[in-house]
């Protein structure tokens, strides 16, 4: 990439005395996942942008500890989520935005009875405040006419029953938004969740992802959204699967809207 | 002698509802050996969803055939069972049809009743059907082999069965009105039993009168029967739908609950005053069993989960790990955990009132590792469920089970949690290198 992003610490805003906004909680696949790390960047893009002032923790950002306690391990969760609450605590945050729909459920749902009381939106969220409050236009008319299907992240929709955000923004790129057979409420899941992006699965007849790569398929798209980045790994697979990489693309919404800017 | 036919209708009334009651009790014992769990809060949104849910059948709609269909079958259930109640004075004050001064309501009422019967059965016939010979996927699916569906087909024969006495009743009353037999004046409209008044062409008013209360007795004696056959099937549904969706989860599904004497242990781990070499006080409590390995561990909602799921088969059809092949089935996670609960029920029950250890748990036993650890925790199953069962809580509960008492995760997960603990993330990269994607 050769775009510079304007990223600022905690421990730098602590420093000049300020605090920011909000805080932008980059997640452990968005820090370190070659594919999320350019929905990060994406996402930054669109920040700098509406010229938000956010920081992010860097270093002294930890894993949420959410799959771990999908995996059974509450001991593990709790001991990351509360060192990451006296991180947090420490920082007198507020407001977080995260790209990831595990770090947004966990830190919402289930860190304020540990002690750690933010208001956590997830990034389509954000971007839609962007746009509603007029801080961020869309110019490109780059997906005009596309035909794009959104995937519902079931820990943003079922998990949080967020699915309009995502949808609104993505009609603002002028796109043509087609919806799967089975969405919001009845969305299959990726296959994904619960710690499975972790390990294999087990004996079945079909893999997840190329079942609901292929009710994405039925509807016949230029471009796959998704609002997670173990989503978009499960669905770039499913394509791949399907052979039908070369014609079909797999987008976080915010590179479909950093895109559009 | 006079009084024998009420005093036989009292000693049946009291023996079906009395041996229903001993059953209830038992219920309630075995859903108690659950662990307590808070459910006292949000009492105005848990009337909600019960009214909405349970009364007002909202989740089951959204199947629009199956919806429509049971919501028949279920208002027929509730509305009918006025006429139960004229059966029941009726039998114990040897009067006949006591409701009857109402006059043109009665004759409403009456009426009502009948075309709700036909209207059940013809429910009854579209679900037999869908089971037997349209063999939708969801009802033939492994657990439902053996007992489950000779039990879902039983039960439609009995409601087809009461329908049936029901409206041979009514007709025959109407065909001794119309003989003019005595005691039995012109009351109530028969809409759908005057059909079958052919049947008594040529009778004799004794035969018909013979044939009347023959299906008057069935119609009650299998009323009982059905309210006793609850107990020992899948069907108990009827009645706890409504606690189970008062009960039910609130709040966002994506939350799971956060186990308690985890934090305190993990708060005095991070308390660096704490003396780590401390003895125990005194009076300190054996530590908890982490997670759930049988039934005993799993909280008595999670239990009234277990006797409420009537193995419709709606969280499965929605599971993506089914759907996929794998063996793991929401439903059978249900059903299993009612089975066992019921061998430990009548474990006790043999054992003077406590548990004897048998050898078994729910872990292993009933349910599999495989089938645990196939779960995506997308909670289709929850949103799916329409009595608000929640079978990812329980999947949940078990593997806290195998990873925090046994430390049996597959090997994959075991790397995925010693990278989190070393490095702070899944994967084991440096946490110094958290930011490097800004500049790459």
């Amino acid at each position: 990439m050769s775009e510079a992003l304007v990223v600022k610490t905690m421990e730098e805003f602590v420093a000049q005395g300020k605090q920011p906004e909000i805080l932008f909680w980059v997640g452990s696949a968005g820090s370190y996942d070659d594919r999320a790390k350019k929905i990060s960047r994406a996402f930054v893009k669109i920040l700098n942008k509406a010229s938000v002032d956010f920081a992010v923790l860097g270093s002294e950002e930890s894993c949420t500890g959410d799959v771990a306690k999908r995996a059974g391990n509450e001991f593990l969760f709790q001991m990351q989520a509360m060192m990451n609450i006296e991180v947090l605590n420490g920082y007198e945050i507020k407001r977080i935005v995260t790209c990831d729909p595990h770090s947004f459920n966990t830190l919402k749902n289930e860190y304020p009875s540990l002690g750690g009381k933010y208001d956590v939106v997830h990034h389509t969220q954000y971007i839609k405040e962007l746009l509603d409050s007029g801080r961020l236009s869309l110019e490109g008319q780059v997906y005009k006419e596309k035909r794009i299907t959104f995937h519902d992240p079931c820990y943003l929709g079922r998990a949080n029953a967020v699915y309009d955000a995502p949808r609104e923004i993505l009609k603002k790129t002028n796109a043509d938004i087609v919806e799967m057979k089975r969405h919001k409420k009845t969305a299959l899941c990726c296959g994904a969740g619960g710690a499975q992006m972790f390990k294999e699965p087990e004996k079945g007849d079909m893999d997840i992802n190329v079942l609901r790569t292929k009710d994405a398929l039925e509807t016949n798209p230029n471009i796959i959204a998704t609002g997670c980045p173990y989503c978009n790994t499960m669905m770039t697979d499913g394509i791949k699967a399907h052979e039908k990489e070369a014609s079909i693309a797999v987008l976080d919404v915010a590179e479909l809207i950093a895109n559009s800017i | 002698m006079e009084y024998l036919p009420n005093i036989l209708f009292g000693v049946i009334l009291f023996a079906g509802v009395g041996y229903f009651v001993r059953n209830v009790q038992k219920l309630q014992r075995n859903i108690k050996l659950g662990n307590d769990v808070d459910v006292n809060d949000n009492k105005a949104q848990r009337w909600k969803n019960m009214l909405k849910i349970a009364l007002g059948q909202t989740k089951m709609v959204v199947r629009p055939i199956a919806g429509l269909m049971h919501i028949i079958v279920y208002v027929g259930f509730v509305i009918i069972n006025i006429e139960v109640l004229e059966i029941i004075i009726d039998g114990l004050l040897g009067t006949h049809r006591i409701f009857a001064p109402l006059g043109i309501v009665y004759d409403f009422l009456i009426g009502s009743f009948e075309v709700l019967a036909l209207l059940v059965i013809i429910a009854v016939v579209v679900f037999w059907l869908r089971r037997n010979v349209i063999r939708l996927q969801r009802f033939v699916k492994p657990e439902m082999e053996g007992w489950p569906k000779k039990d879902g087909n039983l039960i439609l024969y009995i409601e087809l069965v009461l329908m049936f006495l029901f409206l041979t009743m009514n007709a025959a009353d109407f065909q001794l009105q119309q003989l003019g037999a005595a005691h039995y004046e012109q009351a109530g409209a028969f809409p759908v039993s005057q059909f079958l008044l052919p049947i008594f062409d040529g009778m004799s008013i004794s035969t018909v009168i013979l044939i009347e209360r023959i299906a008057w007795w069935a119609h009650i004696i299998g009323i009982l029967f059905f309210l006793n056959y609850l107990y020992y099937s899948k069907h108990l549904h009827i009645l706890l739908a409504f606690p189970n969706t008062y009960y039910g989860k609130l709040g966002p599904l994506g939350k799971f609950s956060n186990v308690e004497a985890v934090t305190n242990e993990v708060k005095l781990m991070l308390d660096p005053t704490a003396d780590p070499f401390a003895a125990p006080a005194d009076d300190a409590a054996e530590p908890g069993k982490f997670g759930a390995s049988d039934v005993m561990d799993l909280n008595w909602v999670q239990l009234l989960n277990a006797y409420t799921c009537t193995e419709c088969g709606r969280c499965t059809s929605e599971c993506p790990a089914n759907q996929t092949g794998k063996k793991l089935s929401p439903r059978k996670i249900m059903m299993d955990t009612r089975d066992r609960l019921e061998e430990v029920g009548k474990n006790i029950d043999a054992n003077q009132g406590k548990f004897v250890p048998d050898g078994k748990q729910l872990l292993d036993d009933y349910i599999t590792k495989e089938e645990l650890w196939a779960c995506t925790t997308c909670n289709a199953c929850v949103q799916a469920c329409p009595v608000s069962i929640d079978p990812l809580s329980i999947i949940v509960e078990m593997r806290r089970y195998l990873v925090m008492e046994q430390s049996a995760a597959p090997t994959e997960l075991n790397n995925m949690m010693s990278n989190i603990e070393n490095n702070g993330a899944p994967w084991p990269y440096n946490q110094m290198d958290r930011l490097n994607w800004v500049n790459e």
